[in-house]
């Protein structure tokens, strides 16, 4: 692992479920030559990504309750060249900390006019935005107590399937952060988990604005 | 400064998954193969909520697990391997492994010999696969720093 690996270990105690799950053994590195097959540009072809699917507020007849919040940022590669094109996907619980999921049995309301999953692709800088409404904190059973802070489930692609990430995004100032031990799997590098929010995202009697960057790996 | 990969969660299913997402190729399509397994913890028991990739020249494939920790793609029979990723709860950072179709590949020379045949499909038909994913313990699947 290179010294500036910012990914949590496979096992960490604190969040019980990778006890069973984290391999035990080291991880092979292979010789990655430039035919190596994860180094393929995926394609995601099987549905076009519509204009309003960015929009987690648009996508029932009625408008979900909560606290409208446009979520944007840039999709980078850790050199600092734009991911253009790429397929960004968001997933989170509604206002209230609930999943439209079956077997979210948090006692929550689910709401009708919330899913809760977007999908955009990025613009030529490497943009990305979201029109959403804040979710709510849910509770969970890893230890007693336990609470999740608030986050938004990002799934990215680069062009190359070796970047591939899948990551979570925090609200500034959650007094959750300190308890969570997903979050702290992250360690040093949580802050960087955190979008920051921007008055110059904000849209005046409409909507609360967040920047978040992502950074993946670079293309090989 | 890398953003930090987080778990992909229990609660996915309503969002990344999609019907079309297991079959690359068409039913019929030339060449293809049919790959399934099941993907098991350290205590043998199924992992019935995590979410596998594999991608190919032109082809992306997208599966969620089967309360049984079953899976199943449809796709075209890779040139050398197919590059699988998984993503789960309890995962922090997926692991990405490697399905073979023929245990003879150059490219497992690098492995392990006793750990080898965890890379290695079996065969099950005349163009079906199995390939179950150990994530920890007795049999633990080789993974890959990608
Ligand atoms: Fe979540």
């Amino acid at each position: 692992m290179p010294a500036d690996d910012p990914h949590p270990p496979y096992l960490h105690p604190p969040y019980g479920s990778t006890l069973l799950r984290a391999p035990a053994q080291p991880l092979l590195a292979p010789k990655l030559d430039p035919e190596a097959a994860e180094l393929v540009d995926p394609v995601y072809g099987h549905r076009p990504v519509g204009d309003l699917d960015h929009d987690l507020t648009r996508q029932r007849p009625v408008e979900p309750l909560g606290e409208r919040i446009i979520v944007t940022g840039r999709v980078l590669e850790s050199g600092g060249r734009p991911v253009r094109g790429a397929l960004v996907e968001v997933w989170q619980a509604n206002a209230s900390g609930r999943y439209a999921h079956d077997l979210d049995r948090h006692p929550a309301p689910l709401d009708p006019g919330f899913h809760g999953f977007g999908r955009c692709l990025t613009d030529d800088e490497g943009r990305y935005r979201f029109v959403t409404i804040k979710p709510g904190a849910y509770p969970w059973r890893n230890h007693p107590n336990a609470w999740r802070p608030a986050h938004i489930h990002f799934s990215v692609f680069g062009t190359q399937f070796a970047q591939r990430l899948i990551t979570q995004m925090y609200f500034p100032g959650d007094p959750l952060f300190e308890h969570d031990p997903i979050m702290n799997s992250a360690a040093a590098a949580r802050d960087r988990l955190v979008a920051r929010f921007d008055l110059g995202t904000t849209e005046p009697e409409w909507a609360l604005g967040y920047q978040w960057d992502i950074v993946i790996k670079g293309a090989a | 400064m890398l953003t930090p990969s987080q778990t992909l969660g229990p609660f996915f299913s309503h969002a990344l998954p999609y019907a079309e997402g297991p079959f690359c190729v068409p039913e019929g399509h030339p060449g293809a193969i049919e790959l399934r397994g099941r993907v098991t913890d350290g205590a043998g028991e199924p992992v019935p909520d995590a979410l596998l990739e594999i991608c190919q020249p032109g082809l992306f494939g997208r599966c969620p697990t089967a309360p049984d920790g079953s899976y199943h793609f449809r796709t075209a029979r890779p040139e050398t391997y197919l590059p699988l990723l998984i993503f789960a709860r309890g995962l922090l950072k997926p692991v990405w492994t490697r399905v073979h179709l023929t245990p003879d590949d150059r490219f497992l020379d690098e492995v392990d010999e006793s750990r080898r045949a965890t890379l290695v499909a079996t065969r099950e038909g005349e163009a079906v696969y199995r390939f179950d994913v150990r994530l920890q313990g007795a049999g633990e699947t080789v993974f890959f720093a990608i």
